[in-house]
């Protein structure tokens, strides 16, 4: 029988509790804010002998990266965390996890990029990897970067997907603030997570193998890259059932997309993240003056759940994307094409516009948020167009 | 879904210029051991080694330096060269101290063989 521990924590504290649950074998990590006092937390539980990880204190985020790909192409259960400039730092070996196809969970610490010099909360650093072959999830809250931890093993590790998995939480907002959160005990994460059962190991398989192989000529770069796609469009039935053996362990639901008052919506905003609650409180109001709002929040980044997104907002009158990010040059930030993108498949003309927001960590307020809801009503009445706008800019 | 472990051994590498996204391992990694043998590499050779068995007396100075393991040997005698794997780099020709190895250029060669 599942026991639980409710306590006060913030996402660090319980990604690194996740960590320990998960009983990881190597766990090579770079601090850095707001990831910090995850990786603090972790080696003290090292320090304390309460897990049995080798802990590589690594000089930068490149090597820890690179002893991650290493550790994990020999067999082993491997984890890191990084954020902002850690993550681009990583970039070329990100790359290399996800094409030789490693289950590698990392913990990203949601921050801005420089420059000019930022240490707070926005979605640049992990949108720049968002094509980088890793599943990624999304955690509004402390609980669920918890949960999306311990799921994203399960799902990494299967022998029918093998990719890497980028749990993230919103730097300070999610990683920094104390939140009551709930606590599984190590005997059930521990059964719920298994022990990694290696395909093709390096070291103490059934027979001798190579790893990060030459492909150059002659097709066959492009024949294991069509395969690593085919692996990541695949895996949504693993990560729903990842997520639903966890859901019948802890209560909590896990959905790509989680939808407030979308059903009869006209005006839906999506929204990804720590923003997603005062989105939600905004839509109530909205409600409560008989304007039909709702709100769409996208847990699953990558693989982009396309079919479930255009379902929800196939009904809308008029849709606000909203970007904690941009994407410089393009048409609209990460999210706001995705989205389109994912409207267009189906065949679906609705007028969105896209909002960038909270950039370096500014104040997400409610009256933004308000703003955008009254925005996306007028371009329904065709009063306003589809163009990229900012809230919460002076 | 199932949650089933698949074994995926390839024994057969020999064809892997015609394998399809769907037949290699997961990170294309070669599972099985020493398989670079098949994969004939003396193509790439602009330049051929030509043994002069005459002239040679296995000292095993080519053995040494070949960086492809392509001077073939049989109970300490050499017996010649793997030409489906030396890349023609004239090491040995430069090591070898009795004039038994000398590089001709290969489309030569070819030539002479009735090649193109």
């Amino acid at each position: 029988m599942a026991n639980v521990t409710v306590l006060g924590a913030t996402g660090n504290q319980m990604v690194a509790e996740a960590f320990r649950q998960a009983a990881v074998d190597v766990l090579p990590a770079y601090p850095i804010t707001p990831q910090t006092t995850m990786v603090e937390g972790y080696s003290k539980f090292v320090a304390d002998g309460r897990v049995h990880t080798e802990y590589v204190a690594v000089e930068s985020e490149h090597s820890a990266m690179s002893a991650s790909i290493g550790a994990s192409a020999a067999g082993a259960r491997v984890a890191t965390a990084t954020a902002a400039q850690g993550l681009v730092h990583m970039y070329e070996q990100l790359y290399i996890a996800s094409g030789m196809r490693l289950p590698i969970v990392m913990a990203n610490a949601n921050r801005a990029l420089s420059a000019p010099i930022n240490i707070h909360g926005d979605h640049s650093d992990v949108m720049s990897a968002r094509d980088s072959g890793w599943i990624i999830l999304f955690a509004e809250t402390a609980q669920e970067a918890y949960d999306n931890t311990l799921i994203a093993f399960r799902v990494a590790e299967h022998a029918d997907v093998l990719l890497p998995v980028m749990s993230t939480l919103d730097g300070f907002i999610t990683t920094h603030a104390m939140e009551r959160c709930e606590l599984m005990d190590d005997e059930t994460v521990t059964s719920y997570v298994g022990t990694r059962t290696p395909v093709n190991p390096l070291i103490n398989g059934a027979s001798a193998s190579s790893h990060g192989m030459f492909a150059s000529l002659g097709g066959t770069y492009f024949e294991v890259k069509k395969a690593q796609r085919a692996a990541i469009d695949a895996s949504f039935p693993y990560i729903q059932e990842a997520g639903d053996a966890w859901e019948n362990i802890s209560g909590r639901k896990f959905e790509f997309i989680e939808t407030h008052q979308c059903d009869d919506a006209d005006f839906i905003m999506v929204v990804l993240g720590s923003s997603a609650g005062n989105s939600r409180v905004v839509a109530d109001e909205l409600r409560a003056q008989g304007i039909k709002a709702g709100v769409l929040r996208i847990r699953l980044y990558r693989p982009f759940p396309f079919k479930e997104v255009a379902e929800v907002l196939k009904g809308a009158k008029s849709i606000a994307i909203l970007d904690r990010s941009d994407a410089f040059g393009a048409e609209y930030g990460p999210v706001g094409l995705d989205v389109r993108s994912a409207l267009y498949n189906e065949g679906i003309v609705i007028p969105t516009r896209n909002y960038i927001y909270g950039l370096g960590g500014a104040d997400v307020t409610l009256d933004a948020l308000r703003q955008a809801f009254a925005e996306i009503q007028q371009l329904a009445d065709g009063k306003l167009d589809q163009s990229l706008s900012y809230l919460g800019t002076r | 879904m199932p949650m089933t472990q698949k074994t995926r051994t390839y024994k057969d590498v020999s064809n892997f210029d015609n394998w399809t996204s769907k037949d290699f391992a997961p990170g294309a990694v070669i599972v099985d051991p020493g398989n670079s043998a098949l994969y004939i590499t003396g193509g790439w050779r602009s330049n051929r080694p030509i043994w002069t068995k005459e002239n040679c007396n296995d000292c095993m100075l080519c053995w040494v330096y070949c960086p492809d393991s392509s001077i073939l040997v049989e109970d300490q005698k050499m017996i010649g060269i793997d030409l489906d794997h030396c890349k023609g780099c004239g090491v040995c020709a430069v090591e070898c101290r009795f004039e038994a190895l000398e590089m001709i250029s290969e489309p030569e060669a070819l030539k002479a063989e009735g090649g193109n």
